[in-house]
């Protein structure tokens, strides 16, 4: 199981702050790609960046079972 | 007890609790910067704000900001308290202290502070007006990165 978790515009717009996804490992960008065809209206998908276990990680990284995937839209702190 | 620097809250930011993080018999400056909600964006008139954040991943991000700082003023002490949830007008949203031997890299240490928590740190801001809400993508009201990523990450 990997562990998806989602914020603001995208955490609303799929209903879900967290998914859980059947998988032992998976690149982000097959990830990303399979969020998209499951979700193809929500546009913010394909625009956030993405981090594992709070670190923000390239599309080619590997999430590996247990890890916690974060999709980040544009943050607005401060 | 072990001071933690770098802080996500949901209560009211007591701004004498964060700079006293930083107080130091060294310092010669400790500034302070203390970003607050404004009502009127560009002739829009906001009534409330909502902020949420990816909280232990925040924290880290402010920790890195700290220490980014202290590469460039290794005598500077940083502390960071950003608040997050339901925000009225002028409530405080982030205060930002730090300490350094002198003035000059106190100013340029807390600038560089809230620059970077716009860039990388994992926090989000929906704006409710009168007339309807949106979460804001950044500063500029974008709705992506516009390089594609955080800026200096991955």
């Amino acid at each position: 199981m990997i562990h998806v978790l989602l914020f603001a515009d995208l955490e609303e717009k799929i209903g879900k702050r967290t998914l859980t996804i059947n998988e032992t490992s998976i690149t982000l960008s097959v990830l990303r790609s399979k969020l998209l065809a499951e979700y193809p209206n929500v546009t913010g998908l394909s625009s956030a960046v993405m981090a594992i276990n709070e670190e923000y990680a390239n599309e080619t990284a590997v999430a590996k079972e247990g890890d916690q995937v974060a999709f980040i839209p544009p943050v607005s702190g401060g | 007890m072990r001071i933690n620097y770098f802080e996500i809250c949901q209560e009211p930011i007591k701004i004498e609790e964060v700079v006293a993080k930083v107080e130091d018999r060294n310092a010669g400056a400790i500034t302070t910067f203390i970003g607050t909600v404004r009502e009127m964006t560009k002739g829009k008139k906001t009534v409330f704000l909502k902020y949420d954040a990816y909280i232990p991943m925040a924290e880290k991000k402010l920790s890195q900001i700290g220490d980014e700082i202290k590469a460039s003023f290794p005598e500077a002490k940083v502390a960071i308290t950003h608040r997050v949830g339901s925000l009225n007008i002028s409530d405080i949203a982030v205060v930002i202290a730090v300490s350094t031997p002198h003035r000059e890299d106190a100013f340029t240490g807390s600038k560089y502070a809230i620059e970077r928590i716009k860039e990388i740190v994992p926090i989000w801001k929906k704006e409710h007006w009168e007339d309807g809400e949106k979460w804001i993508g950044d500063q500029l009201e974008q709705t992506s990165y516009p390089n594609g990523k955080p800026e200096k990450e991955i």
